[in-house]
């Protein structure tokens, strides 16, 4: 198994471009007193020099574990499996110290909330400074200077004075732009930016997102983002993997994730987002249910409970679909069927299914496909597909475990 | 920053002025007539002829107004009135007083600062480690122990079963008053004065010792929760610089205020530890006056007291300010 | 609260206080998984014991104690433990025994009624400052403010002087100056309760005030000032223990075990250790199981606390 993922992940790195981190693999958990979380599972992928990696997921998917452990920054994850390469060398056996010494130097990282991911009381310029004289060595009048540099290439006005002021004095665009300089300071190879943009508002997201394509260009950097914001992916990445409860579902270049779907739950993100071009009424399709616990996950592929399209019982909730080459050179998914999925596109997807305007009740169900596209059996239109333990007026609650997916409601209605 | 200095000036003085008002209309204005207080108590009756002579001897009569005045005018000028038992100067009895407390007081605070700060510091670093659930066990244990037991079990253990057992001399404890009363730079005790020093001194500081220890155990475990130190670590930082560099100055801020609070709870288990050891404190003046019913000692010390109170916690919340660049340089831009 | 503020909530723990508004709306767990969570904590649930064990001691005192308080067996003075005298005798002859299991009383009694009132003043003062907030808020916190500037000792002893010292002085004295740090903890809740959602939701729903005071912040806010209440009892037991040992208790022939410990000291204690020690074991006890209980229900209450 981990041949074939490595190398039909290999190639997805164009060929030329000089592979810098490779996951392959890794798994791994958190122990709590309730259970083990497994957190990350079975995940591999590649970054070059010079690209734009998203990794996009819903909250609990795991991309910002996975993140973190490139760098090793969370110390009560148990890692069961899997490499972590950088530049050739596993990262996860290398000692502590050389570990400490990539972090910041060759791989630095831009954290969510730049309000509480800066101490309050250092100066801006003394912390960014310190990120010179940990790695560097320079003295202290040095590295303040350097400080006043970077806030200047990030676009700060009057660096100088500002390296002198403290996080809280600053706007929240203009400390993320100051975390930007604190993690390139050492020009390093790889930036990971967890969420860069999710605490900023829309206006001022769009400000930071052109700084930090301009330094990765500047100093030639690849880019891992993570994010939960298609929109912000569309415009900035080359390639993209999507997540869910842990693992890579989807994983290809941008333009064959947004326009070639092949995962169920890429379909339903991409589905249930507002286009520019949409015209009128077009209904956004949410997708049901929420993401499952990752210390039960659900039998079989994780999404399968919430899957349009899953056939169930079958290989759906039986078999835990591996990632594996379904379209183009390197286009990966973790589908069973995601060959079928071909045919389906979010205009396809939204025109088949009816929701009613009733705001309070979700009109939706998985809907099944026979083996040649038609409809299997009768749909009931009131039924409706909630989430466990919350109350929905008007409608009798049916817990999934005592009926079988069997009875499920399905839509009438063609595609 | 001055101008916060300002403002909390301005609201300690009313709060002050009220403070001391309330408590001289406990004293003089109450049903429990002072005059009979004097002579007595409020349970025992009193020959007639005597309350008529308290009340013109010490301006009892008065209407209460007058009175308040007439206090508010000596006080002023701090002139504290007389004691009711022996007519001595009530300043002069605060000031002996005051200097025995106060001695006592720094070296409460020295044993409180360093050990109270140092466990707690390594107690939130080395969690679930067996010294921190030691450390958590001790101060919540003792925090359970009246000082007053404290006190009178320290005394059992280094000065009473030293002298039953027979122990030599210069392992043997003090527990009774202050001795020669001989210090150097009028805090450092000089010749066999520490014997007499060191057990009131650790009781008076065990109190604050463990707040102080469980207060910064809690601050640095949440500061080393805090996002900026995980942004730290991936600095490359070793985690000892972490810890130190980041951490310490943040845990530090609450704490700040904490040793400064603790002057209120020092006030309480001062007046316990001072009458435990018979140690010639203001504390202890403070019982023997509320036995003797000797008001204006008690009022005038009560005064003296409030007021280091309030200037305690000015200095503490200034302290605070100037530590926290939130506070000090006030809001800066917003998001 | 205490004479030395050694147990107030605010002091054990760094935040116990609800500082985090988005704590306060937090989902309560229902009381059936509150005492499952209690029962797995084994010190709270032998803090639990012994304060059942020590009520019922006070209840049933005059059939466990074999002497009277007053009582004096002539001859026997200052002996240690016996047959006779469990717990040995004191300085007149008195039984140490009897005394320490009616002293129970006396603690038990000023304990619980003291707290109560304090929580109940504190409730309706914090609740009105926490509230209405604005003005009254003010009002109120200058008023806590004054009693606040005099350290608490200074405070109890000189009302104590005024008011004589009987138990129901000191009942008093303690539930008054106790109710400060209730109002604070109160006045907090409401405060970060006042601006959540569904509160704006009720009032837009046209629900009077108070009513959206009672059945909608209240039990909220309730959880912390229930913890608290409870170490509250151990602390005000501590304060008693204090005043009494200053000679401002409930006064002779009263048991009162600080007294009991006062006596014990100076030249009793090389004589007649277990003067001091049964008596100052009996507090340290009785507050330690309040602290454990209290510190179990906070636990238990707050599942986020682990």
């Amino acid at each position: 198994m981990a041949d074939v993922i490595d190398d039909v992940v290999g190639r997805s790195v164009a060929p030329g471009k000089e592979v810098l981190l490779s996951l392959r693999d890794l798994t791994g958990g958190f122990n709590t007193d309730d259970g083990r979380v497994q957190a990350i599972d079975h995940v591999s992928f590649d970054v070059a020099r010079g690209e734009v990696f998203a990794i996009v997921g819903e909250s609990g998917s795991g991309k910002s574990v996975t993140a973190m452990s490139i760098l090793g920054l969370q110390p009560t994850l148990d890692i069961t499996g899997g490499e972590i390469l950088w530049k050739g060398r596993d990262l996860l056996t290398l000692p502590e110290d050389e570990r400490r010494r990539l972090r910041g130097n060759e791989i630095a990282m831009i954290f969510q909330d730049p309000l509480t991911a800066l101490n309050p009381v250092h100066t801006v310029g003394r912390q960014i400074g310190e990120m010179a004289r940990i790695h560097e060595g320079i003295g202290k009048k040095q590295a303040l200077d350097r400080a006043a540099e970077l806030l200047d290439l990030v676009g700060i006005p009057e660096a100088r004075k500002r390296a002198n002021m403290y996080p809280h004095e600053f706007s929240g665009g203009m400390r993320q732009r100051a975390m930007i300089a604190m993690a390139i300071t050492c020009k390093p190879d790889l930036l990971i930016a967890d969420e860069p943009t999710t605490a900023l508002d829309v206006t001022v997201q769009a400000q930071v997102l052109e700084v930090l394509l301009d330094i990765k260009d500047e100093i030639d950097s690849a880019i891992i983002l993570i994010t939960h914001d298609l929109g912000v992916v569309a415009g900035l990445a080359h390639r993209i993997m999507v997540m869910y409860a842990g693992r890579g579902v989807e994983l290809g270049t941008t333009r064959e994730v947004f326009y070639e779907p092949r995962h169920p739950y890429t379909l339903g993100l991409l589905a249930s987002l507002p286009r520019l071009d949409d015209v009128g009424d077009e209904p956004l399709l949410p997708i049901a249910g929420s993401p499952p616990s990752l210390i039960r996950k659900p039998s079989g592929c994780p999404f399968h409970p919430r899957c349009r399209f899953a056939r169930v019982p079958g290989l759906c909730d039986g078999e835990v679909p591996a990632l594996r080459l379904v379209a183009g050179d390197a286009h990966m998914s973790a589908c069973h069927y995601a060959e079928e999925l071909a045919d389906v596109t979010i205009e396809s997807l939204r025109a088949s299914v009816d929701v009613t305007a009733d705001a309070e009740l979700l009109d939706v169900g998985p809907v099944l496909v026979g083996p040649n596209g038609e409809d299997d059996v009768d749909a009931e239109p009131t039924d409706v597909f909630v989430e466990e333990g919350v109350a929905h007026p008007g409608v009798t609650e049916r817990s999934l475990d005592d009926e079988g997916p069997a009875t499920w409601p399905r839509r009438e209605g063609g595609r | 920053m001055t101008s916060y200095i300002i403002r909390r000036l301005l609201q300690i003085i009313p709060t002050v002025f009220v403070a001391l008002s309330f408590l001289f209309f406990i004293f003089f204005a109450l049903p429990g007539d002072p005059a009979q207080l004097i002579a007595g108590g409020a349970e025992r009756s009193v020959e007639p002829g005597v309350l008529e002579r308290i009340n013109e001897r010490y301006g009892l009569g008065d209407p209460i107004l007058v009175q308040f005045k007439d206090y508010w005018q000596r006080t002023i000028q701090w002139d504290l009135g007389e004691s009711f038992l022996n007519r001595r100067s009530v300043n002069e009895i605060l000031g002996e007083r005051a200097v025995a407390s106060i001695r006592l007081a720094i070296w409460a605070l020295i044993i409180e600062v360093l050990v109270g700060l140092s466990v707690g510091l390594l107690s939130a670093i080395r969690r679930y480690s067996w010294s921190d659930r030691f450390t958590t066990i001790v101060t919540a244990v003792a925090s359970a122990i009246p000082v007053f037991v404290l006190g009178f079990v320290l005394q059992w253990l280094f000065a009473v079963k030293p002298n039953q057992w027979d122990w030599p001399e210069w392992a043997r404890l003090r527990t009774s008053g202050i001795g020669p009363d001989s210090w150097t730079l009028f805090f450092i005790p000089t010749g066999e004065q520490w014997r007499y020093l060191i057990l009131p001194a650790i009781t008076l500081a065990s109190v604050t010792t463990a707040l102080l220890a469980r207060m910064t155990r809690g601050s640095m475990l949440e500061v080393l929760r805090s996002d900026y130190m995980r942004t730290a670590r991936a600095k490359g930082l070793r985690e000892r610089d972490v810890v130190i560099r980041h951490g310490l100055r943040n845990a530090m801020l609450p704490v700040v205020t904490l040793i400064g609070l603790d002057f209120g709870t020092a006030i309480g288990a001062a007046v316990l530890t001072e009458t435990t050891f018979s140690w010639p404190g203001l504390g202890s003046q403070i019982v023997t006056s509320v036995n003797d019913r000797d008001l204006p000692v008690l009022l005038g010390l009560t005064l003296a007291v409030v007021l280091a109170y309030a200037f305690v916690n000015l200095i503490v919340d200034i302290s605070y300010a100037w530590f926290d660049p939130r506070i000090r340089l006030g809001k800066g831009e917003q998001a | 609260m205490t004479l030395t503020e050694q147990t107030a909530p605010g002091r054990i723990e760094a935040g116990a206080e609800p500082t985090d508004v988005a704590d306060l709306g937090a989902a309560r767990p229902l009381r059936a998984d509150v005492w499952r969570r209690f029962k797995r904590n084994r010190l709270a649930m032998l803090g639990l014991g012994f304060i059942i064990l020590l009520t019922l001691v006070a209840i049933f005192a005059p059939l466990i104690a074999p002497y009277g308080i007053t009582e004096r067996s002539s001859g026997h003075f200052r002996e240690g433990p016996s047959l006779d005298h469990w717990f040995g005798t004191d300085a007149i002859g008195r039984d140490v025994f009897s005394r320490v299991v009616y002293g129970a009383r006396v603690s038990l009694r000023i304990g619980f009624l003291a707290t109560l009132i304090a929580l109940v003043v504190g409730l309706i003062l914090g609740a009105t400052a926490g509230f209405f907030g604005g003005a009254t808020d003010s009002l109120i916190m200058r008023f806590t403010d004054v009693f606040l500037a005099i350290p608490y000792i200074i405070l109890a002893v000189s009302i104590a002087t005024v008011v004589g010292r009987s138990e129901n002085s000191i009942i008093l004295i303690l539930g008054l100056t106790g109710w400060l740090f209730v109002t604070r903890i109160v006045r907090a809740s409401f405060l970060g309760l006042r601006r959540l959602e569904y509160v704006e939701a009720a009032t837009a729903l046209g629900f009077s005030r108070p009513r959206i005071m009672f059945r909608h912040i209240l039990p909220n806010a309730l959880q912390p000032i229930i913890v608290y209440g409870t170490i509250a009892i151990g602390a005000v037991i501590l304060s008693e223990a204090a005043l009494s040992f200053v000679g401002v208790g409930p006064q002779e022939p009263i048991p009162a075990w600080g007294a009991m410990v006062a006596q014990a000291g100076g030249g009793s204690l090389a004589s007649a250790p277990h003067m001091l020690f049964f008596p100052a074991a009996a507090i340290c006890l009785t507050v330690l199981a309040f602290v454990f209980v209290g510190d179990g229900l906070r636990d238990s209450l707050d599942p986020k606390l682990k």
